[in-house]
């Protein structure tokens, strides 16, 4: 063991796995409570013509990743806001075309020397100095900003009508929250690839649901899983020689479904008669 | 004299070139106990919605606190608002005490942490509404009706001087829901202005000093006794409707047209 945790690029995927991690943990609270698990499906797949585009240009496929990932994110809240579309409908089309357009750059260029896979699967162990150093720094931005507004960012999910009745600018921290999922999803796809970022998105924080009733205690398990499962994902994928980010995602489904067999809130469902349903 | 808290004149109201309210004028008191009373889909939510500047009507002006809702600034404080708790997450993970002290956040600001008051308006409300000892229960585990009260703290925390109540008894049983209207009458005569969004007319007109009735349309608009005449309640519900009075709450029955 001591000697994995000896290599440069084991260290570097193991620090970066820790913050995308917790990012993802703590944003995917917001997003299992507030039901957006397909949005941020919508916006991982819409990085892969951000990530196109960045290969067609010749510059860091992060960037232009968090310029397709946010304006995608932007336009699918915008055009649901003014209740023209549902929100499920602006999913479905951008999330098909933002690949297509990714389809079309790839076409454009004149070689296939591009680790596509990578970017599909996720392919942490290839984590470069610069890419930690953007990881760090984004990671950090993401989650001083939750840190900071929590109280707000939990009101919107929780009640965002009542929340724009006392006063809150309630339409402007939800596209907040919208543009710190993007930039979640683009971090997430070193270690998971685009396929795979909602499960990071998603799976941690809804086995914390499972497990308690108390807000500050799902943001604290949720961050403990996601964090737990990355590290623990990333050293298996090591040892068995197995994908890691399919592995990391494998690793927290097996948890999610270990909360939800001793969940209270099932126990609760099961005891009291007639209330079913719920998002158990 | 009393002055108009909330004033509507000529107000209409479209959904996607639908007309939803159609020519509504409305005049709160300050101090009045208001229902708003009409069958389901009457517009009554919507009309509380442009009270709020949650929507903006197509004609006619709408005045809260003097000024046009979208455009409350200070003045929004002054308002505490109970929604419908069908349209919030009843299993979130939030507990009692934390619900009621977001009735404060509008005040806090963004980006800073609740007060010592804060937290004081926050336990005075639970108080007042006589859920102090359920401060630390997850929302997910309490009764329709203590969920309700919890929600009323919430707005209370504001310490507001209008309280805007939409469907306040929806899924609450009879005692609790006796009970809630019980409260708000000690509200009410404490100097608050409640405003109340209803379908059930008999338990709501025993308590109120004056109705207004909606079906798009302003119906009627007076003391619950001189207005709720079966012509009118004919027009609201577009049949016929029959009250019967034994003790103290009146009892609506409605016939369906042949």
């Amino acid at each position: 063991m001591s000697e994995i945790l000896g290599f440069a690029f084991m260290q570097r995927a193991l620090i970066a796995g820790a913050l995308i991690g917790a990012v993802c943990a703590v944003v995917g609270v917001f997003v299992v409570l507030r039901g957006l698990s397909f949005i941020g499906a919508g916006i991982a797949h819409a990085s892969f013509g951000g990530v196109a585009l960045g290969f067609l240009l010749g510059v860091n496929p992060t960037w232009t990743a968090v310029a397709f990932c946010l304006a995608t994110a932007w336009g699918i809240a915008a055009v649901t806001r003014k209740a023209r579309v549902r929100e499920d409908t602006a999913v479905g089309i951008f999330f098909a075309s933002t690949m297509a357009l990714g389809i079309l750059f790839i076409g454009l260029m004149r070689g296939y020397n591009v680790d596509l896979f990578g970017f599909l699967f996720g392919s942490i162990l290839a984590v470069m100095p610069e890419d930690l150093w953007i990881t760090l720094g984004m990671g950090v931005v993401v989650l001083a900003l939750v840190m900071a507004l929590s109280k707000e960012l939990l009101f919107i999910t929780f009640d965002p009508e009542a929340a724009e009745v006392t006063g809150l600018p309630a339409s402007r921290l939800y596209f907040l929250l919208i543009g710190l999922i993007a930039l979640a999803v683009v971090l997430s796809i070193k270690v998971v690839g685009i396929v795979l970022v909602s499960a990071l998105l998603v799976t941690p924080a809804a086995a914390a649901y499972q497990l308690t009733e108390d807000f500050g205690r799902m943001m604290r398990l949720s961050v403990a899983i996601g964090v737990g499962s990355v590290e623990a994902g990333l050293l298996l994928s090591y040892l068995l020689n197995t994908a890691s980010g399919a592995t990391i995602v494998v690793l927290t489904t097996l948890v999610f479904f270990v909360a939800a067999a001793v969940s209270p809130r099932r126990r609760r469902l099961g005891s009291s008669a007639g209330r079913l349903g719920g998002r158990g | 004299m009393k002055h108009a808290v909330i004033e509507l004149e000529h107000v209409d109201v479209a959904f996607q070139d639908e007309l939803v309210l159609e020519d509504v004028g409305l005049r709160v008191l300050g101090g009045e106990f208001l229902a708003i009373l009409g069958p389901n889909g009457a517009g009554k939510t919507t009309l509380l919605r442009v009270i709020l500047g949650l929507v903006r009507p197509i004609r006619g002006s709408v005045r809260v606190f003097g000024r046009a809702p979208w455009q409350l600034e200070g003045e929004r404080s002054r308002i505490g608002y109970v929604p419908q708790l069908l349209s919030v997450d009843l299993d979130f993970p939030v507990r009692v005490s934390q619900v009621v002290l977001m009735g404060r956040y509008g005040r806090i600001g963004l980006l800073r942490r609740p007060s010592v008051a804060d937290g004081e308006a926050t336990l005075r409300a639970m108080e007042r509404v006589g859920v102090s000892d359920l401060a630390d229960r997850p929302i997910a585990r309490l009764s329709g009706g203590q969920r309700q009260r919890v929600f009323l703290a919430r707005a209370l925390a504001n310490e507001p001087d209008l309280l805007i109540l939409d469907e306040p008894t929806m899924g609450v049983d009879v005692a609790s829901s006796e009970s809630l209207y019980e409260l708000l009458r000690r509200l009410h005569e404490a100097g608050m202005t409640v405003l109340v969004v209803s379908h059930d007319v008999g338990v709501v007109a025993s308590y109120v000093d004056a109705v207004a009735c909606l079906n798009r349309r302003l119906v009627a608009h007076g003391r619950p006794e001189e207005v709720l005449d079966s012509e009118v309640l004919a027009e609201m519900y577009g049949c016929e409707a029959v009250f019967f009075h034994h003790g103290r709450v009146a009892h609506m029955v409605v016939r369906k047209q042949p």
